[in-house]
């Protein structure tokens, strides 16, 4: 029952399982949820994991819920009617359903409107205004679907909570912290370094040995991992540079790693990378490419996009152009991504699409960056 | 409503209205339900308040960088075993007199359902949660030591707390009931302060929300203070007679609802 929700979920990109959703056909069936609300409740409990979906929910709620089950032709002539109400008490009396269950009500409210051909005053049947139906606006059942006051408003059902969940959302913003996070995944933990002698598990394997002494040795855990971010700077990338001063100062700040390189670029990579773009402090590209090591874990950030003759030619003929360079370093650290701070909608640019061919590119944003961890952990 | 036992927002614990019925969903279906939010939001305390409203036993699992699933189960003492032969104290022979029942094994072997509280899960290890899914989803685990197989007399109510400081797999996140319980909305706050201050000022109170929720918006700050702070704040404010004008012509106290030196500078150094 209420698969529409279900689809609806999935198509504002929420993964509800079939697990969950048979938890959630439990509860109804069980009797949990008696009201909307409870109904509405009960579903972002079972079918949500996290409050960066709690928006997708009550968008998917609203639309699976009334959206498109009530025409555009039914509520222009609700809101028309509902200039005009009518008196609530002598309706009242007659208005007496008792729906103890939201589920029939729903149920029935949504054949009523595939049934329902025009708009109804009065009666006791049909949606429309006034009467006795549990269903429409302006009228006087005791229990029932309310259908919006507003004129032109989508949604019939009243959500019973919205709050600004946009903030929590993952798919738009990121804060110094949610970097952070991301980045941390981004680790190798091997044993290295000085063995030494293991107390708690010489005296456990001691004891299970009866008293037969056993060392145990270990040696200390360290992170292998090395980072190295290349950002694009200036021109284009100055709209998101809070984005890529956020992602530098997460991997700095997190003194994770065996070591982290960061080096600018402008547009794209070429004979020379900079140490400070300020400063003009430049360093060879061919010795930074050199010092890559299998452990190197690289990270580019920049919008990709130029004009073609950037990405794809060079001034002097038989020199690499700026494509040439990407690939070699791609070459040298299969552990490579590209994050892309403008919205995918953009991306349908031939640099862009060029350089997507050499990184697997993400977005620039807290899915985005998970996906791309992901990604840098199992290169191939 | 239900044939189900059903908790309700009580004289020491207010809920939110989706909060309550995550947690009548999670008693019914039998999945632990997952509570997150900001620190100080009472995610700990709702444990205490289920297992009051709902007159079970509370046992409680604060879980550690270093913690592992196991520990949660049970433990065996081989030491004091050795030990104990070498001294020819205790009854050597019998291993079961040496395996020692965690929390989760305590709730499993409770004689009445119990309240099981795993208090912030993000603390453990990545793969932490994974090892348990096992035991949440059966609500068993085997002991090999004594080859025998712990099961739940009464599923226990399985509440689980987590900051967010790392994600927690998807495996396991299908498995819960999920909740997030958002900071408090002023009239929320005011019901909240009511059941921990019955007797304060109104003055006092309207001028120390005034100020709480002028600094939460403060976007600069690193930790906004929150509930379980307002409320040590105000015990302070209240115990030591500030003048409602005070609180909002100075800062009295703004240590107590600002942790952070970098925050305190900055809120302080204006005001």
């Amino acid at each position: 029952m209420f698969e529409p929700l279900l689809y609806h979920l999935r198509g504002q990109g929420v993964q509800v399982g079939l697990q969950e959703w048979m938890a959630f056909q439990k509860a109804l069936k069980g009797g949990l949820a008696a009201t909307v609300d409870e109904f509405f409740w009960l579903g972002r409990a079972l079918l949500v994991h996290s409050e960066a979906h709690f928006e997708q929910y009550e968008e998917a709620f609203q639309s699976a819920m009334a959206g498109h089950e009530v025409s555009e032709s039914l509520k222009e002539s609700l809101a028309a009617y509902l200039e005009n109400p009518k008196a609530w008490e002598e309706l009242r009396a007659a208005g007496e359903h008792n729906y103890d269950k939201l589920l029939d009500l729903l149920e029935d409210f949504r054949k009523t409107l595939e049934e329902q051909e025009k708009r109804h005053e009065g009666g006791n049947r049909w949606v429309g205004t006034g009467g006795t139906s549990p269903y429409g606006a302006g009228g006087r059942a005791n229990q029932g679907v309310a259908l919006g006051r507003t004129p032109g408003n989508r949604n019939g059902i009243r959500l019973p909570e919205s709050m600004n969940w946009g903030v929590y959302r993952t798919d738009k913003t990121l804060s110094l912290r949610d970097y952070k996070i991301a980045l941390k995944a981004l680790r190798n933990l091997e044993r290295e370094g000085e063995e030494a002698l293991h107390l708690d598990g010489t005296i456990q394997k001691t004891a299970n040995n009866a008293g037969d002494i056993e060392f145990v040795f270990e040696r200390e855990r360290a992170n292998k991992v090395r980072l190295a971010l290349f950002l694009d700077v200036g021109g284009s990338m100055d709209p998101h540079a809070q984005a890529v001063t956020q992602l530098f100062t997460a991997a700095k700040d997190l003194q994770h790693f065996k070591s982290l390189d960061v080096w600018h670029f402008h547009n794209c990579v070429y004979r020379k990378l900079y140490r400070d773009y300020d400063q003009w402090d430049t360093v060879s590209t061919e010795e930074v490419i050199h010092n890559i090591r299998r452990t190197h874990r690289v990270l580019f950030v920049g919008d990709a996009a130029m004009a073609p003759w950037e990405l794809f030619s060079s001034y002097v003929p038989s020199a690499p152009c700026g494509l040439d360079w990407l690939r070699r370093i791609r070459a040298k650290a299969p552990a490579s991504v590209w994050l892309n701070p403008d919205p995918e909608r953009y991306w349908k640019h031939p640099t862009v699409e060029a350089i997507g061919d050499v990184f697997p590119m993400f977005p620039l944003t807290l899915d985005g960056l998970r996906d791309a961890v992901r990604k840098l952990r199992s290169p191939v | 409503m239900t044939a189900f036992e059903s908790f309700q927002s009580n004289s020491t614990y207010v809920a939110e209205d989706g909060l309550i019925s995550s947690v009548n969903a999670a008693i019914a279906l039998e999945r632990p339900l997952l509570v997150k939010g900001e620190p100080g939001t009472g995610k700990t305390m709702l444990a205490h308040a289920v297992a009051e409203s709902l007159g079970m036993p509370l046992i409680t699992w604060h879980v550690k960088s270093t913690s592992k699933a196991i520990d949660g189960l049970y433990t065996y003492d081989v030491v004091q075993r050795l030990n104990d032969s070498r001294f020819g104290e205790g009854d050597v022979s019998d291993i079961r007199g040496y395996i020692k029942m965690g929390p989760v094994g305590q709730a499993f072997q409770s004689d009445k359902r119990a309240v099981l509280l795993i208090d912030e899960i993000d603390k453990g290890d990545i793969e932490f949660p994974n090892d348990l899914l096992r035991e949440l989803d059966e609500m068993a685990f085997d002991v090999p030591e004594i080859n025998e197989t712990i099961s739940a007399t009464h599923r226990p109510v399985i509440i689980i707390t987590s900051n967010a400081e790392k994600e927690l797999p998807d495996a396991f996140l299908r498995r819960c009931v999920f909740h997030f319980i958002s900071f408090p909305k002023a009239e929320i706050l005011r019901d909240i302060v009511a059941v921990h201050h019955p007797q304060i000022n109104d003055d006092l109170l309207e001028a120390a929300m005034q100020r709480f929720y002028q600094i939460r918006r403060q976007d600069k700050l690193r930790k906004k203070p929150s509930t379980s702070e307002f409320i040590d704040w105000l015990n302070v404010l209240a115990g030591s007679g500030v003048a409602a004008e005070t609180i909002l012509s100075a800062f009295p106290f703004a240590g107590v609802l600002l942790k952070q030196e970098e925050d305190l500078r900055a809120i302080t150094g204006r005001a």
